[in-house]
């Protein structure tokens, strides 16, 4: 108790603290926020509440990590883990989840738990437990006397999430295949009826959504650490920002994802870094409790 | 047929007491079944009987794990101090303060947590389907992460209790009795109460919850029921746990999310949602299933498991009990007045 006051008296006596957290929040928020909206349109277009969203963002970084080992250069193996992962993706829609679609949703939920499970065992086998990461060899510049630190590797991470979530934005937007996929979300039936394949859109957007997932493991190697059993925590990040925004809401998805960064790193500046994924936990709880209240005041259910 | 039922049981119930006996050198792998068979059966109340998916129901393992070790303990020595020496050997406990503490400390586990599923549920039973499965979930993972943080009970680190007194063989068929007895109470129990208005209540908010409410029944209120009945068995079965493994830490034993907590899913699905012998059923085979894999596949134990959920949830998701109800449904009473009815559905 007397720790958390210290904490708390140390951000209101150095205000600049407080920027350096946010700061971080927002770095790890944005890539957060890139899982997140593969989630969304996941969830969207077909109705599947993907549990292994974290294992891909893990796999994609032991992809770019092992191909940094081989020499690739580092900033090569965000697109090589992008493309891997679209494979990945795939071949994980093919084999599973075509069949789930049309199925309850707890039916989603437990097979693609199932590969979660699968996929960390799987990343333990063949690269160890170990934490890993990639060093990019970049300086960290210093401001306000030391007390803000920006590693150049973090900025040129974040960038590359923007570039990357930005190409997504356009090409949802203004593409054939972009449309399809938001045709196919608003009314899978009457985009169907209109011609549109809708089992070539729903392995499009699974496979998309498997390779946003690995850019952002490949970006998250190069800033943090990753490690076979970390997937379950982004996974979960992933939903409280998707709970928190709701589907197709792509300003919500953005907002809730540096929102729920900066939330995490105050959290466990203040309560001390062991509670960091009690942290994001909580936060999900929160925010059923909060959706659940509002649903309750027009008599419905969160469904 | 009415002879062969009562016979039938006889013959379980006297198999069930004989078996530590007849098999000397799996008393614990024995225990280890029972308790899958109960936690399969409690997740099959809700689960298969109301059609609330929790992924959370290992949260009551824990809590009561943690429940009855405080307890435990608390009766005869202080707690805090006694966790900051893990044990240790200081702490010693006399043959009535064992036992009084295990019996006090499981009793407890089992209130505690239908408590806890009171509360808990009054705010995640308004949550459906999916919703309400990654709202348990994040509970049971929130639970385990915070407890893990907790000094008073030991932290990370887990509580070491104290060892069971007399001959450790002995010890072995003192907890293959307990899990056994919560067992068969458990069966019979649910054995009644499924063909009970309140089992036919469950099963209505199952079907269609809007029509049961309804039709009067206060939904709520049944939800909140079964499931602190079910939390009250798991409660007791992480109770008994605690004092079988002797030592436990939070993470990896107690809130084991990804282990026994999907297990038990895994289980149900296997013998059939919704019925009575299906979780029974799908536990045996379930246990049988990951000592084979964790024995010959030692590494890839967890990848098969992986690849049974997913197969299972895909290919097989009726189970046994389904299965066998659709390709036999005469055993099980149900009439087929033509077979064009099938393709019609």
């Amino acid at each position: 108790m007397e720790q958390i006051l210290g904490n708390l008296g140390l951000l209101l006596e150095f205000p600049v603290v407080n920027l350096k957290i946010i700061i971080d929040g927002v770095m790890i928020g944005a890539l957060f926020a890139l899982a997140a909206y593969g989630l969304a349109m996941v969830w969207g277009v077909m109705n599947v509440k993907n549990l292994a969203q974290g294992d891909f963002v893990i796999a994609g970084g032991y992809i770019a990590w092992w191909l940094a080992g081989l020499g690739v250069p580092a900033l090569l193996g965000v697109p090589l883990a992008f493309v891997v992962m679209w494979v990945i993706g795939w071949v994980i829609y093919k084999l599973v989840i075509t069949r789930v679609i049309e199925r309850d949703l707890f039916t989603s939920l437990l097979a693609t738990f199932g590969i979660a499970i699968m996929m960390a065992q799987l990343l333990n086998l063949m690269f160890g437990s170990d934490t890993q990461s990639v060093n990019l060899g970049y300086e960290t510049l210093f401001f306000f006397d030391g007390f803000v630190d920006v590693p150049i590797a973090k900025l040129i991470g974040v960038c590359m999430a923007a570039v990357l979530a930005t190409c997504v934005i356009v090409f949802m937007k203004y593409s054939r295949m972009g449309q399809a996929i938001r045709a196919t979300s608003q009314d899978a039936r009457a985009a169907r009826v209109l011609g549109i394949d809708t089992e070539k859109v729903y392995a499009f957007t699974f496979s998309l959504n498997a390779a946003i997932c690995g850019a952002a493991g490949a970006i998250i190697v190069m800033v943090w650490v990753i490690q076979p059993f970390y997937g379950i925590t982004y996974a979960i990040r992933a939903f409280v920002i998707v709970t928190a925004a709701g589907l197709g809401n792509l300003p919500g998805v953005i907002a809730a994802g540096l929102g729920i960064g900066a939330l995490e790193q105050y959290g466990s500046h203040i309560f001390g870094i062991g509670y960091q994924q009690a942290i994001a936990v909580l936060l999900l709880l929160l925010v059923l409790v909060f959706r659940m209240i509002q649903q309750r005041r027009s008599r419905q259910v969160l469904k | 047929m009415t002879m062969a039922r009562p016979l039938f049981y006889a013959a379980l119930l006297i198999f069930i007491v004989v078996a530590p006996f007849i098999f000397p050198d799996f008393r614990t792998q024995l225990a280890t079944l029972w308790l899958m068979i109960i936690v399969a059966l409690t997740w099959d109340m809700t689960g298969g009987q109301m059609g609330y998916n929790s992924l959370g129901n290992i949260f009551f393992y824990g809590t009561g794990m943690y429940v009855c070790a405080v307890v435990g303990i608390g009766i005869a020595h202080p707690v805090a101090e006694y966790t900051n020496a893990s044990g240790g050997g200081i702490y010693k406990f006399t043959n009535t303060q064992y036992f009084l503490g295990a019996f006090l400390g499981i009793l407890a586990a089992g209130i505690f947590c239908a408590l806890c599923a009171l509360i808990i549920g009054y705010f995640t039973f308004s949550l459906r389907g999916p919703y309400f499965a990654i709202g348990t979930l994040g509970v049971a993972i929130a639970a385990g992460e915070l407890v893990s943080n907790w000094d008073f009970v030991g932290g990370g680190q887990g509580i070491a209790l104290p060892v069971y007194p007399n001959d450790l063989d002995q010890g072995k068929l003192f907890f293959y009795f307990l899990f056994a007895i919560t067992g068969v109470v458990l069966f019979v129990f649910l054995n009644w109460m499924y063909k009970t208005r309140f089992g036919a209540a469950i099963n209505a908010i199952r079907d269609d919850e809007e029509k049961a409410e309804a039709m009067g029944i206060h939904t709520l209120r049944y939800k909140l029921t079964t499931w602190a009945i079910s939390a009250f068995f798991v409660g007791v079965v992480g109770g008994i746990s605690a004092y079988q493994l002797i030592h436990f830490e939070p993470l990896e034993t107690a809130y084991q999310t990804i282990n026994l907590g999907i297990f038990m899913v895994v289980c149900v699905l296997l013998g059939g949602k919704g019925t009575l012998w299906g979780p029974v059923i799908g536990a045996i085979m379930f246990h049988v299933f990951k000592e084979v894999t964790w024995n010959y596949f030692l590494g890839w134990q967890w990848v098969a498991l992986g690849a049974l959920i997913v197969v299972t949830v895909v290919y097989f998701q009726d189970g046994l009990m389904g299965w066998l109800k659709h390709t036999k449904p005469e055993w099980f009473g149900i009439r087929v007045e033509s077979t064009s009815d099938e393709g019609a559905k």
